[in-house]
This record gives C-alpha cells, structure tokens and sequence, in this order.
C-alpha cells in the first residue's frame, strides 16, 4: 500500500493513525500542496533528512503524532529526542538530494493524477481521503 | 460540452482584480480554462492547490491557466488570497454562467458550472476539453500535461 501524504495534513495524521499497526506492507511518499500546507515541503525533507541517519519512520511517526508543534526548533527537539546528529540533519534537509527525493515523490503524485491529501494507492487504485472502515477491513492482510 | 476542432467562444470577464481578460487576450499561448463550480468550496479548493503547485512546470510548457466560476471579482479576491494561489480567477458573473454556457459547461438546476477543462490553442481554436463524471471528481493535473503533449 502506498500512502501519499503531508505532515501539516490533519487528515494524514488521521489515516495514519488508522494504518499504523495494520498488517499491511506501507510505503510512505510525499505529496506536499505548499499552496495548502505551507511548511509541507520542508517537514517532509526534515523526514528524509532523519532518513539518512536510519530514522525515517520515527520522524515520520512524530510529526505526524503531533502537528501542533511543526517549526524548526520543533524538528530540532525532535532530533534531540532520537538521537539524531543535529549538524547532519540540518545540512540534509538543505541538500539538492534530499529536495530531490521529495520532488520526485510530488512528480509520482501528480503523475498518477492524484488532488488531495492523504490518498492510498492499492493495487493500482487510487483511494482519495481518510480511508472508511469499509476499505480498512478489505486491506490485504486483513484477518 | 464544447468539442475539440470548434472554435472558442468570445468572452470578456474580469479576472480577481477587475482587469478584464477577452478570448482574443489568449491568441498566441496555449491556454486552459478551468471550470469550478464555486469559490470556498471543499473540492474545488483542492483543485486549484494542486494546479497551482505544477504552474511552473506547466508554463514552461507554455500553457496559462485561468479558472472560472460564476463568482463575482471580489469573491475570487478572497478566495484567492485565501488559497494562496495566483492563478487568475475570470468572474463568470453577470450575465451569471454566460461563459460557462457558451462553452457547455453550465448546469442549469446547480445555477454553477460542472468541473471542467478545455484547452485553448494559439489560434483560438479548442485543442482539448474534459469534464469531470460528478462535481466531487477533481481532474488530475497529469491530464494537462497529457493533453499538452498531445497538442
């Protein structure tokens, strides 16, 4: 399953919060709408960033767990709490690399026609919004 | 709906800021009209977010997007100071939905256009058209660039 999603999303941290723990493979990639979500493009380098240091999915997991604190010092307590080397992190989030990685994540979106945040992407079909309970109990994996 | 091959309806409207904006403003670019049904509403914001975060890849692709809509221009000032896009907003105003009608686009017992997209070639001739199934289908902007490629 692929989520498309951006962290200043309220209703990303919902279908987050649905998917976690679900017995499904999920990879995550970004789609940030800066027009919508003004620091959605430099909260998902931040994640890319943390990803260089091996803590992609526990960036990922405190963003989304609380939007409410999304500024820079933020992302460096954030950094403080994993463990992150900070110098790094900073230099990475900056990196043409990391901005890259972000934007072909944006291009797959728009590529694949997607309008909004979240959407799932399951076995080819698009799910635009937060998924219902009637698409999480037919998820792969599903008992 | 306005085939491809006809030639574009004349218009002149105001854009947001009350500049008026005719068909015969658009000879010699690519442009692509965007039919909204209403200023502040849920999809429609969707909409034109996205379009907005591609118009540099689309313009260097030569391609000018307006959207229109039966709101007046103080209606789409607001809007879109909201968004936070700079997509020129056309007032289909007064008449109401004349543009939209013209184009075939109007839904008369919705008093609004439906969600659509005709492209206007450089000799003002209709390249390409596309209407949404129901007014929560948001067309993609990947049907842009494949029609802009097409052309």
């Amino acid at each position: 399953m692929i989520e498309y999603g951006s962290y200043e999303c309220p209703y990303c941290a919902k279908a987050d919060e649905l998917l976690s723990g679900l017995p499904v493979q999920r990879a995550f990639r970004h789609f940030p709408v800066v027009s919508k979500h003004p620091r959605s493009r430099v909260l998902a380098h931040a994640s890319e960033a943390a990803g260089l240091q091996g803590r992609f999915w526990d960036m990922h997991d405190a963003l989304m767990g609380d939007q409410a604190h999304l500024d820079d010092p933020h992302l460096w307590q954030r950094c403080d709490a994993l463990g992150l080397d900070l110098a790094r992190f900073e230099a990475d989030r900056r990196s043409d690399a990391v901005a890259e990685r972000v934007q072909c994540d944006f291009r797959s979106a728009i590529r694949a026609g997607l309008t909004t945040t979240p959407s799932l992407v399951i076995g080819g079909v698009i799910y635009p919004g937060v998924p219902g309970a009637d698409l999480l109990e037919r998820l792969p994996g599903r008992p | 709906m306005i085939e491809p091959g006809s030639e574009a309806p004349d218009f002149t409207l105001s854009d947001q800021d009350g500049n008026e904006v005719s068909l015969a403003d658009l000879e010699g670019q690519t442009s692509v009209l965007v039919f909204y049904p209403l200023d502040f509403s849920p999809v429609c914001t969707d909409q034109l977010n996205v379009y907005q975060e591609v118009l540099p890849d689309l313009e260097e692709q030569g391609a000018k997007l307006y959207g229109v809509s039966v709101d007046s221009a103080f209606a789409h000032k607001a809007f879109q100071e909201q968004l936070g896009v700079s997509i020129p907003l056309l007032a289909d105003f007064n008449p109401k939905g004349e543009v939209a009608k013209a184009y075939g686009v109007y839904v008369d017992e919705r008093g609004h256009s439906r969600r659509a997209l005709v492209m206007i070639g450089p000799d003002l001739t209709v390249k390409w058209a596309y209407h949404a199934s129901s007014p929560l289908e948001v067309p993609g902007a990947n049907l842009i660039f494949d029609a802009l490629q097409a052309a």
